[in-house]
């Protein structure tokens, strides 16, 4: 019966080439192997991150007078409301984690170099996506830490030069942060955002698949030995997806994610007041930027410094690899070195000082 | 030729469906009404030392009452980003939460990232409430 319904299948779908395909894929085995599982973590919290946002969806209201209350709805009065909604939180920062660590893997490893360039552009594009999930999603429950966040992250955005004040009012859909920035940042962050990410990953994915897992450039490719990816490598896979989840689970048990207190546009920023961890790094150097440097406005510059850092990362492919299409590992991974510590020390100085 | 009338064609398609919705996209202006004068609440309410956030059309505005007699009144809005500033009774300083700057009670940026001061408003006591205005 299980054959028939199989080859019924089969006939219509072609299910057996997928099959073969899955049967081709191999996993090269090295020193750095265990760094290919952290793309795979990343998709896994993708999809937690669609099924208890479309949960989410069931209950939460997305406008000024009833977003903090449908949050606490959420959270004290529907059944397993707080599980769903501490683990859509500690899944979003713990997904950028992954995201970022995937990256500099990437990076590490020098995977980036030809003809990877386009799965690193993907993938690039991918994490500015996931912070963009992160600065929508903090808004919606429209409360007062999150309320000044998207206060300073919207000023930020609009100090890119000549298009920032149409950038700026586009996402506050005015002049000011209000009612109208509830309703973008939700459909940017239930509809908008997720399609463009889903497609992506789609793209990101098939590229991987075209070129195969690319092996550190002091690994010989043609010596080294490769693992069977189903059903070797995905066990494997599941099985961190599996100690992930229980990650998740322990997180949102322990440390329910915090609701505040609802947004008040006519009260002072609270003290303490700081954004989510992985903008801490620049939130920390503007507050260290002083107002005016040399005949620079201080903002201005810690912005467009930021900027041209994120631009000089997303180009690695052009400047660091030679003519003959090999990596230029001392330079990147030195600066991947400053980089990665810039990020580390500056965070931790964030969230200490 | 037909190529370039055809790749010209689906060009001009596009460009035709992407500007109504970048036009959608930008928000409409609206001019509200100008307010220059609003009530800071009666006097007895704000305690010498010590300072409140009050409406200002669709801006805060920081109310301080520095002594008995004495009251002053700026736009509550960082020059910085934007956050929303507050009066700190033991330093006697106007102080951003956001990113640590500081202005002195003559709006002056004293320390930190705000490029410009606070606008300062007037204020006048009418009776036993506090009126702040706009400087004409």
């Amino acid at each position: 019966m299980a054959e028939k319904t199989l080859q019924w299948l089969d006939d219509r779908l072609g299910l057996r080439a997928i099959g073969e395909l899955a049967e081709h894929k191999t996993v090269p085995v090295h020193s750095a192997t265990r760094w290919y599982y952290f793309g795979g973590i990343t998709l896994f919290l993708f999809g937690i991150q669609l099924i208890t946002g479309t949960l989410l969806l069931f209950y939460y209201r997305p406008t000024v007078a009833e977003g903090f209350d449908s949050v606490r709805f959420i959270m004290t009065r529907v059944e397993f409301g707080w599980l769903i909604r501490s683990i859509h939180s500690w899944s979003a920062n713990l997904l950028i984690f992954t995201a970022f660590v995937h990256m500099f893997s990437v990076v590490f490893t020098h995977a980036y170099r030809p003809p990877r360039e386009l799965t690193w552009a993907s993938g690039i594009v991918l994490l500015g996506l996931a912070l963009g999930f992160g600065f929508s999603g903090y808004l919606l429950p429209w409360n007062q830490i999150s309320y000044f966040a998207t206060k300073v992250g919207t000023d930020v955005a609009g100090s890119t030069p000549v298009i920032g004040k149409a950038i700026a009012r586009i996402l506050r859909g005015g002049d000011d942060v209000g009612a109208p920035t509830l309703t973008r940042f939700f459909a940017l962050h239930v509809m908008v955002l997720p399609l463009i990410a889903a497609t992506l990953i789609g793209v990101h994915i098939l590229l991987v698949q075209k070129h195969g897992m690319s092996t550190p450039p002091w690994i010989s490719s043609s010596g080294v030995r490769q693992m069977k990816f189903f059903p070797n490598f995905f066990l494997r896979e599941a099985m961190v997806w599996y100690g992930a989840l229980a990650v998740l689970g322990a997180l949102a048990a322990i440390y329910p994610w915090e609701l505040g207190v609802k947004a008040d546009p006519f009260a002072s920023a609270p003290k303490g007041i700081r954004p989510e961890w992985y903008f801490l790094a620049q939130f920390y150097t503007l507050k260290l930027i002083p107002s005016r440097v040399w005949v620079f406005e201080g903002e201005l510059l810690g912005i467009g410094g930021f900027g041209a850092v994120a631009a000089g990362w997303a180009l690695i492919p052009v400047w660091g690899v030679d003519r003959a299409g090999q990596a230029r590992t001392r330079l990147v991974t030195g600066v991947a070195i400053v980089l990665a510590a810039y990020l580390a020390v500056f965070t931790y100085l964030g969230y200490v000082k | 030729m037909l190529s370039w009338l055809l790749g010209g064609g689906a060009f001009a398609s596009i460009a035709s469906f992407l500007y109504p919705v970048l036009r959608f996209l930008n928000p409409p202006l609206i001019t509200e009404a100008a307010v220059n004068e609003v009530s800071g609440g009666k006097i007895q309410d704000l305690k010498p030392n010590s300072g409140k956030i009050v409406r200002f059309g669709s801006k805060p505005a920081l109310l301080v009452r520095i002594s008995d007699t004495e009251f002053k009144a700026f736009s509550a809005v960082c020059t910085h980003l934007n956050c929303t500033v507050q009066y700190r009774d033991t330093t006697q300083q106007i102080w951003c939460a956001c990113h640590n700057g500081t202005y002195d009670l003559n709006g002056r940026v004293v320390s930190g990232p705000p490029p410009n001061p606070l606008e300062a408003y007037v204020v006048n006591l009418r009776g036993d409430e506090v009126i702040i205005s706009r400087r004409a």
